[in-house]
């Protein structure tokens, strides 16, 4: 029996979400009396293989084939059921990511295992296995009650610390056959996000509203951004009239992100867009009317005009990043 | 080419948490229901797609889980356009219970191209699409931002992360869809009402299934400490504040 991580790499380089997923992994596997163990699908070098090491699992499989470069969802539902099963697996565990959620939900149904997913924590019990997620888009908390003989999981990004340590784990071959059969799907174009940090991976983000009133007031926004290594994103109206690109668009009905810090320039702080942004560290609201719903939810808050607050605040931000 | 699509049926998206029985219930008195936001975009694009004369769809069914309740819902996908509907008669015990349903309910029926949502906006499961197509042994598409038909031939196009893709495979399939499936939802129009409630409604029993989790005790978040509000004529100080308070910068 073990615990089976699923790491995900973007062109050969493990995500972040990935080294939490080992940590929290390697945290839940101790719990539960079992090895830790690691699997990553299609080509990745030794040296990023080994970088997994650090965050303390037992073992490390690799299923070097490059069919699996890019996402099928039944051919990656086939491998990592397989390897589950070979290792009877009592938990597996994915990142919530785009990956984690195509995937986690088939191999569980494959497994019949009970799914939870979006795991905000540690679990509230081992036996039985309860774990917490949120609900009603970061409305309320619930706990969540697992039976059966085993279990899929999918960790919330942003939600588990990493804990790094250095290690030396070999990493071992899978010699599991893989089925042309497997792959229903045919990738025919990537439009990859390029130069700009990736609004799910960031620590910082810096949003806008219908508030910023036009696409050519962003100026001040990308600045900013750019100062602090962060991510743009903005509200739904903002994508919806073409102001800024949809793969910005945060709330319930766009990405759900949680930064360490989210600042918000001219956005209301309507129900649905904090659905997407309430799991921040900390919010950040500068809006020129006082009684907006955002500063219930922001940390730190300025009721001001955001096109002379937002170069005044890139003026101080460039003064001590210097 | 028939389309089916799975409508789960969620309390309005501006419902406050409250909770009920020693907090092992969402309270739900008085809400209002409402089509999952995502499922009525993928029924939005199914019309879309049904109503393009280049297009062979020739059908679109909707599919529920649920008890009589769910059935004003249900209406209103039919108002939206829908040709048919099936419920399930059975309360939606967790994501796997109601994909073996969907699966059974669906099965022998042929659909092409099965569009469910990518989350409900209630327990935010993000499970019942995947599991479906996994019972039904179909290509998964997740994440899916657009859909494209020519001929019997289709093109989706999905999210991944840090980027998207185009990807092309053979129907049938199920596509999990999310934002951008269609530009916005549509509302249903007086005539669409009228024709609605002549529509086939088709009631079935629930296939003997197991559920695995349970959802038992339900908790408001921790409070936040009040905002601090810093003068817009003194910047640094949020600045200040960010780096040596909050220590994110
Ligand atoms: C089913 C459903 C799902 C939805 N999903 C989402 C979602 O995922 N994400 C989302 O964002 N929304 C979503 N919405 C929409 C949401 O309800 C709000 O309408 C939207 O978030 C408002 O966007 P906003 O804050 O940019 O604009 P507004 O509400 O128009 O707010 C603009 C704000 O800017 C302030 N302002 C004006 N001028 C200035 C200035 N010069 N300087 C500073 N501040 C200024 C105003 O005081 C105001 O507070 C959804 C709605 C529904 C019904
Ligand atoms: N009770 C239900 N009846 C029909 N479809 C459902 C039901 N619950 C969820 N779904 C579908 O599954 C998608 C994902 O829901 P969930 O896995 O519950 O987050 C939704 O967008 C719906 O399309």
């Amino acid at each position: 029996m073990a615990v089976l991580i699923y790491t995900e790499n973007r062109d050969g380089k493990f995500t972040k979400a990935s080294f939490e997923s080992v940590s929290f992994g390697v945290r839940i596997a101790k719990e539960m009396n079992l090895p830790a163990v690691v699997l990553s699908l299609g080509t990745v070098d030794n040296k990023a293989l080994q970088v997994l090491g650090k965050y303390g699992p037992d073992t490390i499989l690799t299923l070097e084939d490059e069919r699996f470069d890019t996402l099928d969802n039944k051919a990656y539902t086939a491998a990592i059921s397989a390897v589950a099963a070979d290792i009877a697996a009592k938990v597996v565990l994915f990142s919530h990511s785009n990956t984690g959620k195509a995937v986690a939900p088939r191999v569980a149904a494959r497994m019949k295992a009970a799914y939870a997913p979006a795991l905000t924590g540690l679990p509230v019990s081992y036996n039985p296995l309860i774990v917490r997620k949120k609900v009603m888009s970061g409305k309320a908390f619930a706990d969540i009650g697992l039976s059966g003989e085993a279990s899929v999981l999918t960790l919330s990004p942003n939600a588990f610390e990493v804990v790094e340590k250095p290690a030396d784990i070999p990493v071992e071959k899978v010699n599991i056959p893989v089925d042309d059969n497997w792959f229903t799907t045919r990738v025919t174009g990537v439009q990859k996000q390029t130069g700009k940090v990736i609004l799910t991976d960031a620590d910082i983000v810096v949003s806008g509203g219908r508030g910023m009133k036009g696409p050519e007031n962003w100026g001040p926004i990308e600045e900013l951004a750019g100062l602090l290594g962060a991510a743009t994103a903005c509200s739904r109206p903002v994508s919806d009239e073409d102001w800024r690109p949809h793969e910005e668009h945060t709330g319930q009905t766009g990405k759900i992100i949680a930064p360490n810090l989210y600042i918000a320039c001219g956005i209301s702080g309507a129900i649905q867009h904090l659905a997407g942004v309430s799991s921040s560290k900390y919010i950040v609201a500068i809006n020129t009317d006082p009684d907006a719903p955002i500063f219930e939810a922001a940390d730190y808050g300025i009721v001001g005009d955001a096109m002379k607050v937002l170069p005044a605040l890139v003026e101080e931000v460039k003064k001590v990043i210097q | 080419m028939k389309i089916l699509v799975t409508l789960g049926n969620v309390p309005d998206t501006t419902t406050k948490a409250r909770f009920a029985d020693g907090d092992t219930h969402l309270d739900m008195t008085g809400v209002q229901w409402i089509i999952n936001p995502w499922d009525e975009l993928a029924l939005t694009r199914a019309m879309e797609l049904k109503e393009d004369a280049a297009n062979p769809v020739d059908h679109v069914t909707v599919v529920t889980v649920g008890t009589q309740e769910a059935e004003p819902t249900i209406r209103k996908a039919l108002a939206i356009g829908a040709d048919d509907a099936i419920r399930v008669n059975a309360e939606a015990k967790d994501a796997w219970f109601t994909a073996q349903q969907i699966a059974a309910a669906v099965k022998d029926q042929d659909f092409d191209l099965i569009l469910t949502g990518i989350e409900s906006s209630d327990y935010n499961g993000a499970a019942v699409g995947g599991m479906v197509a996994e019972l039904l042994d179909l290509t998964s598409i997740s994440a899916v931002s657009g859909v494209e038909l020519n001929g019997n031939e289709i093109t989706l196009h999905r999210d991944i992360d840090g980027g998207s893709e185009t990807v092309q495979a053979d129907l049938p399939l199920v596509a999990i869809v999310q934002k951008g499936i269609a530009k916005e939802p549509r509302i249903p129009a007086m005539r669409g009402i009228m024709m609605a409630r002549k529509k086939p409604l088709q009631v079935v029993d629930p296939v003997e299934a197991d559920a695995l989790t349970s959802y038992n005790h339900f908790e408001l978040p921790q409070p936040k400490p009040p905002c601090k509000m810093i003068d817009p004529e003194h910047v640094e100080e949020l600045v200040s504040l960010l780096q040596n308070e909050a220590k994110v910068i």
